[in-house]
């Protein structure tokens, strides 16, 4: 699933690859395939129909047919196709006004409360804001307990009012707590409603008018099906929103939903949630989402992830120690620990282009380094320096200090000495080479 | 009787409501292109595809009801609206499993572990069923295994009050696992008819998170043998494909043998449960249609198809 879109793509692509002289019979077969693999990816029906439309015309238009590599020629054509329909550029929240107020709106089970926190922690830690939070989801057994709490855990303050059931009233009572307290950001959480919901629509409406927000968020689930149309365009009718926030996205869905979004109603995305963590919100590349959608991996993300966690330094250190080949257990560690601090590995390597599919069946576990480190730690400093040195009895010695056994210290040396050549193919950018090392040669303990 | 014909008619007429919608877009349009027509042709196709492919019923599932479709059309040109509405109906039946209406009797209590992505209504059905099962006379046991989630354990909670039923809970952050053994152990030695386990949402693609489900499942048959008899995967009938991925994971990590359903009450159609039902061959046993303690209706295949059609 998830490399399912372009797995399909790339299905579609050989259909044309495999050809020496391709027809338009062909292209218009390949556009049935794509239109396919956006539908299960949870593009909309009609957006999946009118985008391949588009993508053929323009095929045809710069030359598919008689194009060397034709195969890439439509890649390109598609991705920038996608990137346009995502909207060009990203965009950021308004925070004019005083307060700024910021209204919450969504489905039921979308995210709303969640990403309610992670905005107020992001507007205080990196805006410098006093962001103050409002409870508004009267409904929902002990809504607002949950939204005090993610409050408490980000620290920032909480308007309630356990005995008022009025949102709009609530809303009101809360920009105005807002002034007196030296808030220069409000946002109102709000209960999650159906589109089909009048009462509940209208409430929010109300809210909406009461409060005169600055920005108003849609908040969506990233795994919407096909009902993302009827649900942005009853949202978008009615609260003229701003803004869509796609949660969720630490999953593994292709994300369909984001383009249909985009293209029913003309607002960007403003932000995606990237895990249940408070820390968990990224702002949107559309770019990214592009390639995302069509697999090509999202190496700017992976390269930027990467350089924020990475000591350069240390980096250099360890590259100059692979090309003299000494590379010790002590640098393999700081490498996991690295690794580790990326966030989960099965999602950094599928961010590597072509990777995806490699990493298709291979589980990896983020504990899938517990028995190397305590292994590693159970060597002595010579040894971790030095490989060489280990003989039968160290090696003896080092399975029960790890509470191991033989068997597997001779496995993690094994792949120590893997380990370091595959490096060096990284370093000749071999990635998919290294990948069917791992799989091929039963890969590292756990993996 | 079974236990769980507790249906008033006009729950039957919510439900039938809720699908109005439903048979409107799909059936009305499917009708729509066939009519006076005597073969079903590229146009009409289409739009059956569209059909199809907008209630989330999913590629690989429409292109198998349409081969059928073709197939009888090619054994039989002339084929009308009502023979058509039959043969989908039909069709789409024999891809949908079966539930059984009524709890198997067990020694001791029985035990029911809901389990799903964030969000998907997993501790609302929880209250609702708990309601229903209350109302059949038995004594119900909820354990708070959300212990990870902000207010999680207040919220079920709060459903236990509502519909007067049992909790059994831990502080917050407090292992899921140890909750579930402690509710077990106290359902076990009360007499308790029904325990219904809520658990942290969790995204089926997070290896650790699974794995945790996993040993919270395994920790309850130290208790009771069997337990859980049930493990109940929570879909949203908003979520497109994703879910056939989240079955297949929550399936590998829990055994999952049957599904909900929810948030029916919506413009969702939550067509992809039919090939997840197909595929896993694991019966849709619940919906939610709406978020009150009696919006919860037993899955029913044909009365589901049948509102579809008719
Ligand atoms: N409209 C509607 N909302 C529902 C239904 N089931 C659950 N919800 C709502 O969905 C949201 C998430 O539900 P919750 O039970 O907290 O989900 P959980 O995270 O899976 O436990 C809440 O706002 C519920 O009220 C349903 O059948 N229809
Ligand atoms: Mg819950």
């Amino acid at each position: 699933m998830f490399e399912n879109l372009s797995e399909k793509l790339d299905k579609a692509f050989k259909v044309l690859k495999g050809q020496g002289s391709i027809s338009e019979i062909n292209v218009a077969q390949t556009m049935k395939q794509i239109r396919k693999a956006l539908l299960a990816a949870d593009v909309d029906f009609k957006t999946a129909k009118s985008f391949t439309s588009r993508v053929q015309e323009k095929a045809m238009g710069e030359k598919v047919l008689t194009a060397i590599d034709p195969g890439q020629l439509l890649t390109k054509i598609m991705k920038d196709e996608l990137a346009t329909l995502m909207g060009s550029e990203q965009s950021d929240i308004s925070l004019d006004g005083s307060p700024t107020v910021i209204l919450i709106a969504g489905l039921q089970g979308s995210g709303k409360t969640t990403f309610s926190g992670k905005l107020a922690l992001l507007l205080k830690s990196k805006k410098n804001k006093r962001p103050l939070l409002v409870a508004c989801d009267v409904y929902r057994p002990a809504a607002i307990d949950q939204i005090g709490v993610l409050a408490e855990q980000v620290g920032v303050d909480v308007y309630q009012d356990r005995k008022n059931k009025n949102p709009v009233e609530i809303a009101q009572a809360a920009i105005k707590h807002a002034k007196t307290n030296g808030h220069n950001v409000v946002i109102i959480d709000t209960a999650g409603r159906l589109a089909v919901d009048e009462q509940m629509m209208k409430e929010i409406s109300a809210v909406k008018s009461a409060v005169n927000p600055n920005e108003t968020l849609f908040v969506v689930d990233a795994m919407t099906g096909q009902d993302a149309v009827n649900t942005a365009k009853a949202f978008n009718e009615k609260l003229n929103f701003d803004g869509v926030v796609l949660t969720k996205l630490d999953g593994d869905t292709r994300g369909g939903a984001a383009l249909t979004i985009r293209s029913v109603v003309d607002k960007p995305i403003k932000f995606i949630g990237t895990s249940e963590k408070m820390d968990g919100l990224d702002v949107f590349h559309p770019d990214r989402m592009a390639s995302r959608i069509l697999g090509m991996g999202d190496v700017i993300s992976l390269v930027e992830r990467a350089q924020q966690q990475f000591d350069e330094e240390e980096a250099r250190r360890v590259q100059k120690k692979i090309a003299k080949n000494q590379f010790g257990f002590d640098d393999f560690l700081k490498q996991i620990q690295q690794v580790k601090k990326m966030g989960n590995m099965k999602d950094l390597v599928g961010m590597i282009p072509g990777m995806g599919k490699a990493m298709k069946g291979v589980d990896m576990d983020d504990d899938a380094f517990k028995g190397i480190e305590a292994i590693i730690h159970s060597m002595t400093k010579q040894e971790r320096e030095n490989p060489k040195l280990l003989n039968g009895s160290r090696k003896k010695r080092i399975a029960s200090g790890s509470g191991t056994t033989v068997v597997e210290v001779n496995q993690l040396i094994k792949q120590f000495s893997q380990m370091g050549k595959m490096m060096k193919m990284m370093q000749g950018g071999g990635a998919k080479q290294m990948m069917q090392m791992m799989k091929g040669k039963g890969g590292i303990p756990g993996m | 009787m079974g236990i769980f014909n507790f249906f008033s008619k006009d729950k039957k007429e919510k439900l039938d409501k809720g699908l109005e919608k439903t048979k409107e877009n799909v059936f009305g349009k499917i009708s729509r292109a066939v009519a006076g027509k005597s073969t079903i042709d590229e146009l009409a196709l289409d739009d059956i595809e569209e059909a199809l492919i907008t209630s989330d019923i999913g590629v690989e599932t429409t292109l198998k009801i349409i081969g059928k479709l073709e197939e009888r059309v090619a054994k039989n040109k002339y084929i009308n609206t009502a023979e058509l509405n039959d043969f989908l109906k039909a069709e789409i039946s024999l891809l949908m499993k079966e539930g059984y209406d009524e709890i198997p009797k067990v020694d001791g209590p029985y035990v029911i572990m809901v389990v799903g992505v964030n969000g998907v209504g997993k501790t609302t059905t929880i209250g609702k069923l708990a309601h229903q099962f209350k109302q059949q006379g038995k004594k119900v046991v909820l354990g708070a295994a959300d212990t990870f989630r902000a207010a999680a354990v207040d919220q079920l909670l709060i459903w236990a009050d509502r519909v007067g039923v049992e909790i059994v809970k831990q502080d917050m952050g407090s292992d899921p696992a140890s909750v579930c053994f402690d509710t077990l152990q106290s359902a076990k030695a009360s007499g308790a008819d029904v325990v219904i386990i809520d658990t942290a949402g969790r995204l089926h693609n997070k290896i650790n998170l699974m794995n945790e489900l996993t040993k919270i499942k395994n920790v309850m048959a130290k208790v009771i043998l069997e337990a859980p008899h049930d493990v109940m995967l929570v879909l949203d009938a908003s979520t497109g494909q994703n879910a056939i991925e989240q079955a297949t994971q929550f399936t590998k990590a829990t055994e999952v043998n049957s599904l909900a359903l929810t948030k029916l009450d919506g413009t969702a159609k939550g067509g992809v449960v039919i090939g997840i039902s197909d595929q896993f061959q694991i019966p849709v046993r619940y919906i939610g249609v709406g978020e009150g303690v009696e919006d919860l209706q037993v899955f029913n295949k044909n009365e589901f198809v049948d509102s579809l059609f008719n």
